[in-house]
């Protein structure tokens, strides 16, 4: 990267605070794919000047997956230690690059004592957008080109967020294409609810082959995705089907940097 | 004199037997555990008014959506009808409110339509279940019954709209030749096609009336009792149901008290829990469920919507969110009997878990909310799958061994995933 990404320990060394934090997620810190994804969160975050930090090696699982496979206790023990760290740095707002962490550091931590205004990045990457923050110029052209954006449960029915992603795409001038199941009636990539640490259940197709089907019928040039777990899922149906180089899957901050020069 | 008396003592051995198996119903429901559903009451009025009234999330299907209008509106409206046969009954009237004149003709005319739009929609429904056998109807948990009891109440429904429709055709025809007490009221546009069929005998038109009369309240009686066994509960339980349904965003789970307690305890060893809520964590039977997970059981009306868009279910999993629910139903009923039969501490043995849901059913779901989503009247399947999960993970250790792993990971590493925490912060060293 061309620029040192802070932390909270770091600013709060030199008695700053951030304007946001950015919970970068698990998936966000390890995978290599969503690494991408998150090094192109903070080139948006970084380009357009707003004041952030990460929490780095402090951070830890939002206990998401755990409470969805049953475990309360593991969850609350992750929650109560991140709420600890949260209220620690006295943060605020936080964007994260995960439906899953924004929906349980949204919902689920504030009954817990970590109250804090939540934002997904392509709300953030929205309200840029609305602020004349941030256009798609200086980069790819994606004008007329055919994308297709897949609704995370997480995002879409879990917290009724439709519209900001498809907002943060229709400002390149591209060709939106619905599939036949989005928004309130999106199909799930198969990796919720714990689905993706462990194998599917015996049946006759695997859940992101019958999502990248449904997906491969829009005909697009990109497939948007704004999780990393649905990415995770789509690429390796797309893989499945020989079809990765006329369909790329990318996330919304990817194609949004791509289209900035970022 | 005669007729009155039966008439009186018929709808008074109806309204009892419902009263007592209604009363077992509201019993049953009350097994499961509490939960606080009664904040925010102007917001629940809305959703009611909105989802049950309103028939809000039944359009998403026009074709069924527009019959079921037909169906719903029919059934509201025509029960004005049955107050006049009711009134009629016990006092030996006949067509009380014809005094209403214009007003009078208007009514009946307006439930002779309603009840030509309810039995054409019944008849459609029934091609679509026995003779397009749509997919939505079939299924592992769709079997002879739950088949049966579908037809049952879509022929008993075409029945009674006939006998209503006969009834007054030959209603009609008395009025014409001038008979005794058929005083002239009431407009007839669907049925005087009917007329023509029936005889001009006085005396069998007379038969033909009142048998019909009497079919038509009988039915209706026979009907409201046959709810309380039936899927067709859900006439009275989608306005409850969707009054106590949740009003949070549909990703928030329940955050558990009693693990707050332990873990605040076990964080802070000075920390004293101000309750200790005794009980296992997550339900193994319907009365470790909450009484809205129950409520939710007994609204359901198979319809089928929630497991055509699950994705298990698509994709050929065991899982379908409709069983979750009729299962819930099947068991919490089953407790029920045994309660009547044996007294309230008998056991027998038996579990929603494992005896109704199978493990492989509970581990398929991805928590999408899809099921949630598509439900007409607000039931959450999922709620109920996740507390199934909490008690196999929570009180049993048994969950599939990827997904202990993954828990061991993330209580050793603080991720899911088996990494080190020291490198966490790598990914902005790369490119």
């Amino acid at each position: 990267m061309e620029f040192k990404v802070p932390t909270m320990a770091e600013l709060m060394a030199a008695g700053e605070e951030p304007e946001i934090l950015f919970w970068v997620g698990c998936a966000g810190s390890y995978d290599e794919r969503a690494q991408k994804i998150t090094r192109d969160i903070c080139k948006i975050l970084h380009h357009v000047g707003i004041k952030y930090a990460v929490l780095g090696t402090e951070e830890s699982c939002t206990g998401d997956p755990a409470k969805r496979a049953g475990n309360e206790f593991l969850f609350q023990m992750q929650a109560m230690t991140n709420i600890e760290v949260l209220n620690g740095y006295n943060i605020k707002k936080i964007v994260t690059g995960c439906p899953h962490c924004f929906n349980t550091i949204k919902n689920e931590y504030p009954g817990l004592g970590g109250t804090y205004e939540v934002i997904h990045h392509t709300q953030l990457i929205q309200d840029l957008i609305n602020e004349g923050k941030l256009k798609a110029e200086g980069g790819e052209s994606f004008k007329g080109k055919k994308i297709t954006y897949h609704d995370p449960c997480y995002l879409g029915r879990g917290n009724g967020i439709y519209e900001a992603p498809r907002k943060a795409l229709e400002v390149l001038d591209a060709q939106l294409v619905e599939m036949k199941r989005c928004k309130t009636n999106g199909l799930c990539c198969g990796a919720g609810g714990a689905q993706m640490f462990k194998e599917p259940e015996k049946g006759n197709k695997d859940i992101n082959v019958e999502r990248i089907d449904e997906a491969l019928e829009t005909n697009p040039q990109f497939i948007a995705a704004g999780c990393p777990f649905c990415m995770t899922m789509l690429s390796d149906g797309i893989k499945l089907k020989d079809k990765e180089q006329e369909v790329k899957v990318l996330d919304i901050a990817e194609i949004t940097a791509r289209a900035n020069g970022l | 004199m005669v007729a009155q008396i039966l008439f009186l003592i018929l709808t008074l051995a109806a309204v009892a037997l419902f009263t007592v198996n209604f009363r077992k119903i509201i019993r049953n429901i009350r097994l499961g555990k509490p939960i606080e559903r009664n904040d925010q009451p102007q917001k629940r009025l809305m959703t009611m008014i909105r989802v049950a009234f309103g028939q809000s999330k039944m359009v998403v299907r026009p074709i069924p959506a527009f019959l079921h209008f037909f169906v719903y509106v029919g059934f509201v409206i025509i029960n004005i009808e049955v107050l006049e046969i009711m009134i009629d009954g016990l006092f030996g009237t006949h067509r009380i409110f014809h005094g209403l004149g214009g007003l009078y003709d208007f009514l009946i005319g307006s439930f002779e339509i309603l009840a030509l739009t309810v039995w054409l929609s019944c008849a459609i429904f029934l091609i679509r279940r026995n003779i397009l056998k749509l997919k939505r109807f079939s299924g592992v948990e769709m079997t002879s019954w739950p088949k049966s009891d579908a037809n049952y109440i879509l022929i008993t429904e075409i029945l009674l709209m006939s006998a209503f429709l006969l009834m007054n055709a030959a209603d009609a025809k008395l009025q014409a030749l001038g008979i005794g007490h058929y005083v002239n009221a009431g407009s007839f546009p669907v049925s005087q096609f009917l007329q023509n069929l029936l005889p001009n005998s006085e005396s069998t038109l007379v038969y033909i009336e009142r048998g019909c009369w009497w079919f038509h309240i009988a039915g209706i009686l026979a009907f409201l009792n046959y709810l309380p066994y039936s899927k067709h509960f859900h006439i009275l339980f989608a306005f409850p149901n969707t009054y106590f349904s949740n009003l949070e965003p549909k990703g928030e789970f329940n955050n558990m008290p009693s693990v707050t307690n332990e873990v605040k305890a076990m964080l802070d060893p000075a920390f004293v829990p101000a309750e200790t809520a005794p009980g296992k964590f997550g339900a193994k039977d319907v009365t470790d469920l909450s009484w809205v997970n129950l409520m939710n059981a007994y609204t359901c009306t198979e319809c089928g919507r929630c497991t055509s868009v699950c994705p298990a279910n698509i994709t050929g999993k065991l899982l379908s969110p409709r069983k979750i629910m009729m299962d819930t139903r099947d068991r919490v009923t089953e407790v029920g009997k045994n309660i009547d039969k044996h007294g309230a501490e008998h056991q027998d043995g038996k579990s929603l878990l494992d005896d109704y849901i199978s493990r492989e059913e509970i581990w398929a779901c991805t928590s999408c909310n899809a099921c949630v989503q598509a439900c007409p009247v607000n039931i959450d399947p999922l709620q109920i799958i996740m507390e199934l999960r909490r008690y196999a993970v929570m009180e049993e250790s048994q969950a599939p061994g990827s997904i202990n792993a993954m828990l061991g990971n993330i209580e050793n590493n603080q991720a899911p995933w088996k990494y080190s925490p020291a490198d966490r912060f790598n990914w902005a060293e790369g490119n």
